[in-house]
């Protein structure tokens, strides 16, 4: 048996109550092998609802790796995952989404020939699939419909429900990608890099967005942009070739000698 | 011209087309109407290989296998000297073909991409020998239907399949009941995800679909509606060969359906009729008709992309498009 954690200690077992700061997720020990290198050696994280907690590291320091295990997209080799208080480390992908845990990908991964809409609708129709109404139209069920236009309007994209998502600017399908995960009415978000590739105009955008998000919501944030982590983080961990250097509130990460000589370089004080 | 004109007019094109395969009987002879028989039958082949193909974005090269099940379910159901009961044939036959997709497809979508069309194959192959070299179907001879299935109800004759033309007519509502079938079922919420895991399988699985269910249901499905089709095929013509299993079958079939355009139901129709019409002009004109025929496929997926159902739309954008930039 692994030993117990102090993460352990956090959870509340079967807790359902929207309570701030409580834990939903929680990597205990999380450790994955690729042949002799471990891309993750004992990481443990504690996501908490209300709180956005921010993983930092450079390149190859096992933040995909991380958020893929958190995911369900890679098996750990050792370790447990805890949603809730209850043990998740076994269930695909597929599962982890249906019980609220959704996922925004580094790389844009969209129905690029699909409307907007049509991403968003079926986000919200796995939440209530019917896949037996054969004979009824998609269109018609209003509950997966009104779902869907909701995550629209909260990811900021009102208005642009008729647009082919492969023709909108790479900021709007960032967009996007967060809105499908928020018509899957996920209380726990991981987002890997939703940041990437944009603009200053467009980063701050997403930065409020993400401020309105983590308010019901327990939010893992992969990032590389500083000044949006340091802007937005409650938490922030950071790792280093595979482990876990620091974690702590930014003000701790911002001052942590350690941190400065491994990622954030000898300017960035 | 704007989404809601077009579709208005694929439906009065598509009632226009109706209208004269109603009608075509009292025009064409006997000959011209069993072809146009044997085409439509095969457009259900080919609206049943779409749903896979075209929608859900499996490429099976094994589909004449459930077509070929079919066939040679009703002709063993078939006494030696009394019709089958219709409404206990059609379903015995669908059914099997059905079952059949589903055992298989339990096996074969576990892979992807090129491996599925040589597995998809590969079993097709298995089932053709199991007819072609067992004495079960006659073997490489076949085995006649010598009666066409009865579809009197306890006294009642609805309709007599042994003449032609009401053969012909079970036919054409056989092709508007499975496209009608289709369209409902792809604007429904099952429909939705199999053109999602085309889009992008693994998102689906992420926003929580368990994509090899849906895949599964649908590669059954579409096993069942080759069904009809192979039922109908071996009722038509009275005998079942162990080359309607064939993996030329199989190809043919896909080459409807690109010819066609792919996703698009009435393609795979267009395509089943635009492959029968140039096999048998060709045909006419040389024994090496399968020549000319690799070449026009050839042509129609470098020069011709979404298939002859694309075409009209293609054809008014390049006009709009020349009006405008003159």
């Amino acid at each position: 048996m692994a030993e117990m954690t102090t993460a352990d200690l956090t959870v509340v077992a079967g807790a359902s109550a929207a309570v701030p700061g409580e834990a939903m997720m929680v990597a205990d020990k999380l450790t994955r092998r690729f042949g002799g290198l471990a891309a993750n050696q004992d990481v443990c994280l504690t996501l908490e609802r209300g709180k956005l907690h921010a993983l930092l590291g450079p390149n190859g320091a096992g933040k995909s790796t991380c958020i893929n295990m958190l995911s369900g997209d890679l098996p750990p080799s050792e370790g447990r995952i805890l949603l809730g208080g209850k043990d998740i480390t076994r269930l695909s992908a597929a599962q982890r989404s249906r019980i609220g845990i959704g996922r925004s990908y580094q790389r844009t991964n969209i129905f690029p020939g699909f409307t907007v809409l049509e991403n968003c609708r079926l986000a919200a129709q796995s939440r209530n699939p019917r896949p037996w109404k054969i004979f009824t139209d998609a269109l018609g069920l209003s509950d997966t419909v009104d779902r869907a236009r909701a995550a629209i309007v909260e990811a900021g994209l009102a208005g642009r429900e008729g647009r082919i998502a492969g023709t909108m600017s790479h900021g709007e399908q960032r967009q996007l990608e967060i809105a499908m995960v928020l018509a899957t009415d996920a209380r726990v978000l991981l987002l890997d890099e939703p940041l990437a590739g944009m603009g200053s105009e467009e980063s701050a955008q997403m930065v409020e967005l993400l401020k309105g998000l983590k308010k019901n919501r327990a939010i893992l944030l992969v990032e590389h942009d500083m000044d949006a982590v340091f802007a937005v983080a409650d938490t922030i961990t950071v790792m280093v070739n595979g482990v876990v250097l620091e974690s702590g509130p930014p003000e701790q990460i911002r001052n942590s000698a350690d941190v400065q000589t491994a990622y954030l370089g000898e300017g960035h004080v | 011209m704007n989404p809601q004109n077009s579709s208005r007019i694929a439906l009065v094109l598509k009632l226009v087309v109706l209208a004269g395969l109603i009608a075509f009987p009292a025009f064409g002879s006997s000959f011209y109407t069993e072809m146009v028989a044997k085409i439509l039958i095969l457009g259900i082949f080919a609206m049943s290989l779409d749903l896979l193909v075209g929608f859900t974005g499996l490429v099976s090269l094994g589909h004449a296998a459930y077509f070929g099940i079919a066939a040679y379910t009703v002709a063993l159901l078939t006494p030696k000297y009394d019709p089958a009961d219709l409404w206990l044939a059609l379903p015995a036959s669908v059914l099997a073909a059905a079952a059949a997709a589903f055992v298989i497809g339990l096996f074969v979508l576990r892979t992807k991409g090129i491996y599925f069309i040589m597995v998809t194959l590969a079993f097709a192959q298995m089932v053709y020998f199991i007819f072609h070299d067992t004495a079960l179907g006659g073997g490489s001879d076949g085995i006649y239907v010598n009666f066409k299935p009865d579809a009197s109800i306890a006294g009642w004759v609805p309709f007599d399949l042994n003449e032609p033309i009401q053969l012909y007519y079970f036919v054409v509502v056989a092709l508007v009941a499975v496209f009608v079938f289709l369209t409902l079922v792809l604007r429904s919420p099952f429909g939705r995800v199999l053109v999602g895991i085309r889009s992008n399988e693994h998102r689906m699985q992420s926003l929580g679909y368990a994509t090899f269910h849906y895949k599964l249901a649908a590669f059954t499905l579409a096993g069942g509606l080759a069904g009809v089709a192979g039922f109908l095929y071996a009722v038509l013509f009275g005998f079942v060969t162990p080359e309607y299993l064939s993996w030329h079958q199989s190809g043919n079939v896909l080459m409807m359906v690109i010819l066609g355009g792919m996703g698009n139901l009435a393609g795979a129709v267009i395509g089943a009729f635009a492959f029968i019409g140039l096999q048998e002009m060709f045909s006419d004109w040389t024994k090496h008709w399968q020549l000319l025929m690799g070449g026009v496929i050839v042509a129609a997926v470098l020069f011709m992309p979404g298939g002859l159902s694309a075409l009209p739309r293609r054809i008014m954008k390049k006009v709009n498009g020349e009006r405008e930039n003159g």
